[in-house]
């Protein structure tokens, strides 16, 4: 197991590479010249050309890369054209909150996502499940950014129980925040539990269980669940990005500083490393939690468990 | 049926020889299409919606209502005159909602033609070589599978500017990497059928083969992607331009018609309804469509 872990750890070297390599090279086709941003009204063809240099924009885009990559590897991340302040000093404090949204929609999806589906599952035709079918389809069809809007609608305008924007109250404010982000994902969850779930239960291991006489509750939560929830765990794991992608929504709606508005800030202020900084972070997040459901799906999957125990022994 | 009309005497020879006919696949998967009744609702809705767009110049006028402002008629709730109401400028809401299907199916089929293409290349080269090709190529989705796609579209937009070709482009390559495995797993799974080796063995060139017998007959779950790939760009775009970054005012965009009156509306809740229903009611058609082709043409579920 831990050979299969330090295994797994070296191939995310070169993903992340590569991936800080796209994005690094994506924006490094931005037309027009970042020197006329950071010098504005100053501008002048001789201080642009001297702060080109400077900043090292003149040399060719790989050794550009390679300056990039290992600053980031010092933790570096670049200095911000519009704040002229590092990019990692406006990444941290918003790093926080968006790890929070996240976590707790994540949290909550789960926690619910799965009972829900299983429940639904083993009861397909009742009108409890049926429920969940139409709210799942509703679920993953609502644009979040719109369901955004009409929750604040509902519980801060009309009800006034939740904050509307920001994230200075503590959990409540996170309640709808992690809502929004969450519904999708959670519908998604849902469905995919509730589908695999009913695939379990037709198969012949089940029947043989049943007829052992095992009790029913064993039956669905010991032989079913663990076969069951593999596809789950994978739509829990592709889904990160999804959320981070959602994320950049939900904090513009609920107007909380993470990274997501950070991101959309600096795309529109034109600020080249901080966009840089935050999809970095962003796209090793992702790669990272990739690896980890990588390594769940081992550890649950008894022939990937045997394979590298067996190995192990030998060696 | 065919019992009974033994027994009616056939006035044309033409009637005759039809009862012999073999009904085309296509003619049974209609049929089996039909006995869904969610999936017909949702072609239902999408047809209503893709003629809405089409004929949105003879409904409303676009330079006098639909970008035009009116102060006197401003923030209206909904009204005869105004179904849906009017927005922060005093224009017809619904009328920007006719324009604004307009954009978004535009843009999203657009792209997703794009990622289409792209992914035909690159799965179709992936699933039909296998070996190096495929291990290559699918490595290379990899690694742009950890930009979740909104992302990476965001990515490209700052690069290069939001215009509207600029995010037909970005929307279309953020989709490319999923459609890659889509159609490579569609023609792994055709490949090694008898048809595609007597093809080989009759020495049709690789191309052919691909394009004449590999494509066509994988060509089923790659539709039913394309069809929830449409509702995952259209819903993209409306959250760019929610963002800000995609279609800019005065073009009405569902989004950013979402954006503008989204300051508005607690004192008028009605400015963010009618665009978040028009969204809402395009993804749900194209998922109960998406939902229902797969039902019909996915191999696994016939019985």
């Amino acid at each position: 197991m831990v050979r299969y872990i330090i295994r797994r750890l070296f191939a995310l070297i070169p993903v992340i590479l590569v991936l800080t390599f796209i994005v690094f090279a994506i924006l490094s086709m931005t037309p027009g010249d970042a020197t006329t941003i950071i010098l504005g009204s100053d501008y002048t063809p001789e201080l642009g050309a001297n702060l080109r240099v400077q900043l090292g924009l003149d040399r060719p885009l790989i050794v550009q890369y390679f300056h990039y990559i290992t600053n980031l590897m010092r933790g570096d991340f670049g200095m911000s054209y519009v704040m002229r302040a590092p990019v990692l000093d406006q990444l941290r404090p918003r790093l926080a909150n968006t790890a929070w949204i996240v976590g707790s929609a994540m949290l909550l999806c789960v926690s619910f996502g799965i009972p829900i589906g299983i429940r639904s599952a083993t009861k397909p035709n009742s009108f409890f499940s049926q429920c969940t079918m139409v709210f799942g389809l509703m679920g993953v069809s609502m644009p979040i950014f719109w369901l955004g809007l009409l929750l604040i609608l509902l519980f801060s305008v009309k009800l006034g129980w939740l904050p509307s924007s920001g994230l200075d109250h503590g959990l409540k404010s996170l309640i709808l925040p992690a809502v929004t982000l969450g519904f999708n994902y959670m519908a998604n969850i849902m469905r995919t539990t509730r589908s695999s779930m009913m695939e379990a239960i037709r198969q012949d291991f089940i029947r043989t269980a049943r007829a052992k006489g095992v009790s029913e509750h064993k039956v669905i939560y010991d032989h079913a669940l663990g076969n069951a929830l593999m596809p789950t765990i994978t739509i829990i794991g592709m889904d990160v990005g999804t959320l981070l992608g959602g994320v950049v929504l939900t904090e513009t709606v609920f107007s909380i500083p993470g990274m997501g508005r950070l991101l959309v800030e600096a795309i529109n202020q034109r600020d080249t490393p901080c966009v840089l900084g935050c999809l970095v972070v962003m796209a090793i997040t992702v790669a990272v939690s990739n690896l980890i459901v990588d390594l769940i799906y081992a550890y649950i999957d008894p022939r990937v468990r045997a394979q590298y125990g067996a190995k192990a022994r030998k060696a | 049926m065919q019992a009974t009309s033994t027994a009616r005497p056939f006035t044309t020879k033409k009637e005759f020889y039809a009862q012999f006919k073999k009904k085309s696949i296509a003619h049974e998967l209609w049929l089996r299409f039909l006995k869904n009744k969610t999936a017909v609702m949702g072609l239902i809705i999408f047809c209503i919606i893709v003629v809405v767009a089409i004929t949105a110049p003879w409904i409303t006028n676009y330079d006098t209502v639909v970008i035009k402002m009116n102060i006197a008629e401003r923030l209206q709730a909904p009204s005869m005159n105004h179904w849906f109401g009017t927005d922060e400028l005093g224009r017809d809401i619904l009328a920007r909602i006719v324009y604004g299907a307009r954009v978004s199916l535009l843009i999203g089929i657009s792209a997703i033609s794009v990622s289409l293409m792209v992914g035909l290349v690159l799965g179709g080269a992936a699933g039909y070589y296998g070996g190096k090709t495929d291990s290559v190529i699918m490595r290379g989705t990899d690694v742009f599978l950890c930009l979740p796609d909104v992302l990476l579209a965001l990515a490209i937009i700052a690069a290069f500017g939001n215009t509207k070709l600029n995010l037909t482009i970005a929307i279309g390559l953020a989709f490319s990497p999923k459609f890659s495995r889509v159609v490579r797993s569609a023609v792994i799974g055709v490949r090694d059928n008898e048809y595609i080796e007597a093809a080989r063995s009759i020495g049709a060139l690789d191309k052919r083969i691909i394009s004449r017998h590999v494509l066509p007959n994988s060509i089923g779950p790659i539709i039913v992607q394309v069809t929830l790939y449409v509702a995952n760009a259209i819903l993209t775009i409306a959250a760019l331009s929610f963002l800000g970054l995609g279609i800019q005012p005065p073009t009405p965009e569902w989004g950013n018609m979402l954006a503008s009156g989204r300051t508005y509306m607690r004192d008028f809740p009605h400015i963010v309804m009618a665009p978040g229903l028009a969204i809402f009611f395009t993804i749900l058609a194209l998922n109960l469509l998406g939902d229902g082709l797969r039902d019909t043409l996915d191999p696994r579920l016939k019985h």
